[in-house]
């Protein structure tokens, strides 16, 4: 089903199982840091599921949103205020009503920012965000500015027997990594979708999607609560992850830190924000460990990227492996018989003098 | 009321942006599958009827009714899917869709709804088929498989037409299909535009009078905002008060 080409489809399938290996090469390789940097890897993807929900909106609907990293923080806070202080919650009932609940609390917000478009929904977005910072930041609940702890980790059982103990980091970086697959693998089967078809036209040109007789702001609802309810499972990992939330999680900074993995990335492709995660989370790591002054050199890898590749590091990709659309992952399936995608150059019809109109190259 | 012989009509339609009156108490009716012509001078308010009509502008007064129901507060995407097509004057495409995405993306609102999450659009088979149909329909067959912003102007401008056949509609309202194109385009834009007079109520803004004499039987003439006249194309040839206003002021012969 995939609409990757295919040497692509290898090279990613390849980081995938360097990925899920690490376990096995990783003490081999790194000996006395293999746990820290299990536990940084186990991180990174969590901050890719994150990028990817937020490149839903982003890449494909065009919403730049700045404040996605809120939903983040509640989902986290959801499993803080779910779980029972000295017990463990049960996975099953507490994953699902922190996703449902960052949902609802994302549509809510959804509704209002929707109205706006452009500059106005980043700042409709920021504003929100804050909102939610200083709720948990100045509010009583859940230890206000101090963040809160839980202590015992979800268990995840069937019938009385535990399908993956959390409290083992090797397990639990297995259980992210599935997430991480079967997020990105939802997604790519929502984007062929015709709600998906729908939300990607609406990121090309809003105005031609109501003219055909759909209601632009439906699917940016949906699609908003959807972005919201996968940042929360993204929350509620890193509040797994470390036991521990805090009002930070929701802020600005966590925001627009997602944001730099999407357009890094490559906005619209999903794969490309995942690698944005790591890519930037591994440089953060690999510079720190060189010079305190590590920002520095960071900002300059982040505007080197941002000038050499427009298209973020899936568009390069994309280009090396023999396709220069950025929007072949926006589930782009070919109906059957339908004839396959080609480039206007190979144009067996000569352009009529004055009336072609230049190539949309780039956009 | 009399029961009204218009499928589609505008009664007193009025338009005003502040103090300019872009579109002054205009009636005009449409009857099922005729050809009607909207012409007159730039800003004459054409294009800004054409908004009222379709629901991408809200009147400021007056009534558009359809099938006998009143719709002049219904929403773009409402109208559109009462079976009121429209195509734009400016191209207005998804560039980076493919030609037949653009299609199949129109014929996906004959879903009661594309809150469909799971299965592809590809396998919805009858989907797939109306969006080749209208892509055949409008020439483009050959094309399907084109990224739609690599394509000519005029292919963009037969893409258009495509998309709005893709939504089944009942009222084509097209907004200057012409507008840009060389002589060659235009002559097979006309020709198709001549096949689809035969099975659509067409509503056509155009200045190109040969097209508009080619295709429409009925003529409208707005001057200024005001309708100025209309009936068949004989009696608006032959007004005295339109060769004045509009037809005679042109080199445009006919």
């Amino acid at each position: 089903m995939t609409a990757l080409p295919k040497r692509l489809s290898l090279i990613l399938l390849a980081l995938l199982a360097a990925l899920a290996l690490f376990p096995a090469w990783g003490p081999l390789a790194f000996t006395v840091k293999y746990a820290f940097l299990l536990q940084k890897l186990t991180g990174i993807m969590i901050l890719a599921i994150l990028a990817m929900s937020l490149d839903l909106l982003v890449g494909v609907a065009g919403l730049v949103s700045l404040g996605h990293a809120a939903f983040f923080g509640l989902g986290g806070y959801m499993l803080a205020l779910l779980s029972p202080q000295y017990e463990a919650a049960n996975l099953w009932v507490v994953l699902p009503a922190a996703m449902g609940a960052v949902a609802l609390a994302s549509a809510v917000v959804g509704f209002l920012a929707i109205r706006t478009a452009g500059i106005y929904f980043i700042m409709v977005t920021l504003a929100f965000g804050q909102m939610g910072y200083y709720f948990f930041n100045d509010s009583k609940l859940a230890g206000g500015s101090d963040g809160a702890y839980i202590y015992v980790k979800p268990v995840v059982e069937a019938f009385g027997i535990t399908l993956v103990n959390l409290e083992s980091k090797q397990a639990f970086f297995f259980a992210v990594l599935g997430c991480l697959v079967a997020v990105y693998l939802l997604l790519r089967v929502v984007l062929a979708s015709p709600f998906g078809r729908v939300l990607a036209a609406i990121g090309v040109n809003e105005g031609r999607v109501r003219g055909l007789g759909f209601d632009p702001m439906a699917y940016k609802l949906v699609a908003f609560a959807i972005a919201g309810a996968l940042a929360g499972l993204a929350g509620f990992l890193a509040a797994t992850q470390y036991g521990f939330v805090s009002p930070a999680m929701l802020g600005w900074h966590q925001s627009g830190h997602v944001l730099v993995m999407v357009i890094l990335g490559g906005m619209g492709t999903l794969f490309g924000p995942i690698l944005g995660a790591f890519i930037l989370e591994l440089a953060h790591f690999g510079l720190e460990a060189v010079t305190e002054h590590w920002l520095l050199p960071m900002g300059m890898l982040v505007i080197a990227i941002v000038l050499a590749l427009p298209k973020g590091v899936a568009g390069l990709l994309l280009q090396w492996c023999g396709t220069s659309e950025t929007l072949v992952e926006r589930g782009a399936i070919e109906a059957p018989g339908a004839p396959r995608r080609s480039q206007g150059s190979e144009s067996d019809r000569p352009a009529l003098e004055g009336q072609t109109r230049p190539k949309e190259g780039g956009q | 009321m009399s029961v009204s012989p218009f499928l589609f009509e505008t009664r007193s339609l009025t338009k005003a942006f502040g103090g300019l009156i872009a579109v002054n108490s205009v009636s005009i009716g449409f009857r099922e599958r005729e050809a009607h012509a909207i012409i007159g001078p730039n800003g004459a308010g054409k294009s800004t009827f054409v908004n009222l009509l379709t629901g991408h502008l809200p009147a400021s007064g007056g009534h558009v009714m359809f099938k006998g129901a009143d719709i002049t507060r219904q929403p773009a995407h409402k109208v559109a899917r009462l079976g009121i097509g429209r195509s734009y004057q400016k191209t207005n495409v998804f560039p980076t869709f493919t030609c037949f995405e653009n299609c199949r993306l129109a014929a996906q609102s004959h879903l009661a709804t594309s809150m469909r999450f799971l299965r592809p659009a590809a396998a919805y088979r009858e989907i797939s088929a109306k969006a080749s149909e209208a892509l055949e329909r409008a020439g483009l067959a050959s094309r399907a498989g084109r990224i739609a912003g690599t394509m000519s102007y005029g292919e963009q401008r037969q893409l258009e037409i495509a998309m709005v056949l893709a939504t089944a509609p009942q009222v084509l309202v097209l907004d200057e299909p012409l507008a840009g194109m060389g002589k060659e385009e235009s002559e097979g834009m006309v020709g198709l535009l001549q096949e689809l007079a035969q099975v659509y109520t067409l509503i056509l803004i155009e200045h190109d009078m040969d097209a508009v004499f080619a295709i429409a039987k009925v003529l409208s003439v707005m001057v200024n905002g005001t309708l100025l006249e209309s009936g068949p194309l004989d009696q608006i040839r032959a007004s005295k008060a339109v060769q004045d206003a509009y037809l005679g002021d042109g080199a445009e012969a006919y």
